[in-house]
């Protein structure tokens, strides 16, 4: 086994991050796999790292991917999605809508204000913005697309844009909010949004979101080991069940990247990715 | 399985009625679900996917089968011992820390943090008198306001009433120490033994009470307390000073607690009003429940390892050696407790009271003697200890 660590890059979005990525490193230390984790404050930061050869495996956002990926292709490398969480396929967003207002379908939001999260977010703002656009209403045109912006460069990780996005609907600041289909039930159940005050308007098709990225010439052994690790994880093991529940999973599945097609349709309508990869390609020449 | 929620959201409780249809279907088994409630599928997808189960729409029907992590979460789950004290093995020799909090006889998740209690060995604190002993405390709990006679007239002559407040200020602060020293060791045992650790919070209460009633009775007539000597501290801060809990249990309960006994039904019997008289029959009945706690688990620990009552005996030497240059009872309680029993300064009063008082220290001796033989010292050993037993009573 090569005794250099396998290098993992994640973006710092909440103190328990570093939690959670010291009981895996005790974890794949007990398991024979020398590794270790580098923060970012933000996902551009860590796609730039890991082209630099910084780090080994991004724990990429679905933007991140699709950035990553994009720039893979610019400069004639290749990235691979190799574990994702089974909690980051199939996620949907919903717009939603006060009860007692008069917005009932996405036709009704024309010359309204719509609550989004971090213009990042693609969960909270580019996929659900991407969609209203496909059923017809163009953002900043035909509404006013009005942001929430908490932790720029966290892709929405940070769930803060969400929940004032979903106050703002409240107090009747917008008309309608955009937020992940698990959020708009975690707010009730919490009481951000009191039971039955809400109503969906749209829901997005399914999508998935985050995974581990590698890039062609990192150390094979080592990333194929790490995979192993992670799919042998059992929600059946306590050590192995209190990381998992952290981070918010059961169990790791094999990476796909079919899931993003409706993400990347999002970020080539609003042109979201060029100027990033256009630069980082630059500085990667 | 089909599961109508009819039109309840997950915003008011529909997971629990899915959750009882997910743990009674079979292995593999599909539960469809239908509902009316308006965001139905949305929580329902979200949910099924943060919970680890399949979700599917099928024709506009959405079916959701069972996933793993429910019962992989409890694979490793144990019963910290059996809820039953009285059945076969309920109270385990050593329950592991791992159980931490848990009532006996939960299921423990597996993964559950290791807490950090000293004494979890079952020798070293259980009885099995334990619960029938809390519940006769919990049973026997009296209200200081209420169950004495605070408002009886009395009138003292001077010099008693000085006598009392001075007994009253050594027992209140004798009885500072019986409350700190169960309430320290309280924390450190194993929750496993519930009974025990009751019987210590009760104790410790009792204490509380005690330390009320002294300090009413004291300041009933009087403004001031009386007086605190450093011999008397001294004494006192060797038990709460005593890391082991065999050890502090042996001097405080048996030992000093024991001699309490005969102290404080003696103040009864000589008390010159009735409020005195009742704060001290009321201690007393308090403090037969903490020796007889103290005796019943070190009979049992002595049984399990018999080495145990040299640790004690050599103890009390070392105690004593270490109290032998201190001045013990304060002059001023003992004159105090002679005056009490005599009433007056007349000659043959005090004659009478100090005898009196003579025979106390006779009955203190031969109830500690008598114990320590209940605990299995030898006749010489008993008539030693006893001997060397601080001055200061408790």
């Amino acid at each position: 086994m090569n005794q250099t660590p396998l290098l993992l890059g994640a973006v710092a979005y909440d103190p328990k991050v570093v939690t959670i990525w010291d009981g895996f490193q005790q974890y794949f230390a007990e398991h024979g796999l020398p590794f270790d984790y580098i923060l970012y404050t933000n996902y551009e930061r860590q796609v730039e790292a890991h082209f630099a050869g910084n780090i080994h495996v991004a724990w990429n956002s679905p933007l991140a991917w699709l950035q990553s990926e994009r720039l893979a292709r610019s400069v004639g490398r290749r990235a691979e999605a190799i574990c994702m969480r089974d909690t980051d396929r199939d996620l949907t967003s919903v717009v939603i809508a006060r009860n007692d207002g008069a917005i009932r379908t996405i036709g009704d939001l024309k010359g309204r204000r719509v609550a989004v999260g971090a213009n990042d977010s693609p969960q909270a703002t580019l996929i659900p913005l991407h969609y209203i656009a496909q059923l017809g209403l163009e953002p900043h045109r035909d509404f006013e697309v009005v942001e929430f912006d908490v932790l720029r460069g966290k892709h929405g990780d940070h769930i803060g844009g969400e929940r004032d996005a979903a106050r703002a609907l409240l107090r009747g600041e917008c008309d309608a909010a955009c937020l992940i289909d698990g959020n708009h039930l975690l707010f009730i159940q919490e009481g951000t949004l009191p039971s039955g005050a809400t109503r969906g308007i749209a829901q997005t098709p399914a999508y998935d979101h985050c995974n581990f990225t590698v890039l062609d010439g990192g150390p094979a052994d080592a990333i194929a080991r790490f995979r192993e690790l992670l799919l042998e994880m059992s929600y059946a093991d306590p050590q192995v069940r209190r990381l998992l529940d952290l981070e918010g999973l059961k169990r790791w599945l094999p990476g796909r990247t079919e899931g993003y097609a409706l993400l990347s349709a999002a970020v080539e309508r609003f042109g979201y990715l060029e100027p990033f990869v256009t630069a980082a390609a630059a500085r990667c020449t | 399985m089909h599961l109508d929620l009819k039109a309840l959201g997950f915003d008011r409780g529909a997971a629990i009625l899915l959750k009882r249809a997910l743990r009674m279907a079979a292995d593999g088994e599909a539960v469809t679900v239908a509902g009316s409630a308006p965001e139905l599928l949305v929580h329902l997808r979200a949910w099924c996917r943060a919970e680890g189960h399949d979700f599917n729409l099928s024709e506009g029907v959405a079916v959701v089968k069972r996933g793993p992590a429910g019962a992989q979460r409890w694979a490793g789950a144990e019963r910290a011992g059996l809820a039953d004290r009285l059945a076969p093995k309920a109270i385990v020799e050593a329950p592991p820390q791992r159980w931490g909090l848990a009532a006996r006889g939960a299921l423990v998740e597996a993964g559950s943090p290791d807490f950090h209690f000293a004494l979890a060995r079952k020798e070293e604190v259980w009885s099995p008198d334990a619960a029938r002993i809390y519940a006769q405390a919990a049973g026997s709990q009296w209200d200081p306001a209420t169950a004495i006679p605070w408002n009886a007239e009395f009138d003292l002559p001077a010099d008693v009433e000085d006598a009392v407040v001075q007994i009253m200020t050594y027992l209140v602060e004798n009885e500072m120490a019986a409350m700190i020293v169960p309430s320290r060791f309280l924390a450190q045992l194993h929750p496993h033994f519930r009974e025990a650790m009751q019987v210590l919070a009760i104790q410790a209460a009792d204490e509380a009470r005690h330390v009320e009633v002294f300090t009413r009775r004291a300041l009933l007539k009087r403004s001031e307390f009386g007086l605190s000597t450093a011999g008397g501290q001294a004494s006192l801060q060797t038990l709460v000073d005593e890391p082991d809990f065999a050890v502090a249990s042996f001097l405080l309960s048996v030992l000093g607690e024991g001699t309490f006994l005969s102290l404080l039904w003696f103040i009864e019997h000589f008390a010159p009003d009735p409020v005195t008289a009742a704060v001290s029959r009321l201690a007393a009945q308090d403090e037969a429940r903490h020796v007889a706690f103290g005796m019943s688990h070190l009979r049992e620990h002595i049984n399990a390892d018999p080495s145990v009552r040299d640790r004690l005996a050599n103890a009390v030497r070392r105690r004593h050696e270490m109290l032998r240059h201190t001045a013990g009872l304060n002059a001023e309680v003992f004159d105090s407790l002679v005056l009490m029993a005599a009433g007056s300064w007349d000659v043959a009063d005090v004659t009478r009271g100090h005898d009196q008082v003579a025979v106390l220290l006779q009955d203190m001796h031969a109830g500690r003697s008598k114990r320590l033989l209940q605990l299995g010292f030898t006749a010489g050993e008993a008539e030693e200890l006893s001997s060397l037993h601080t001055r200061n009573f408790m």
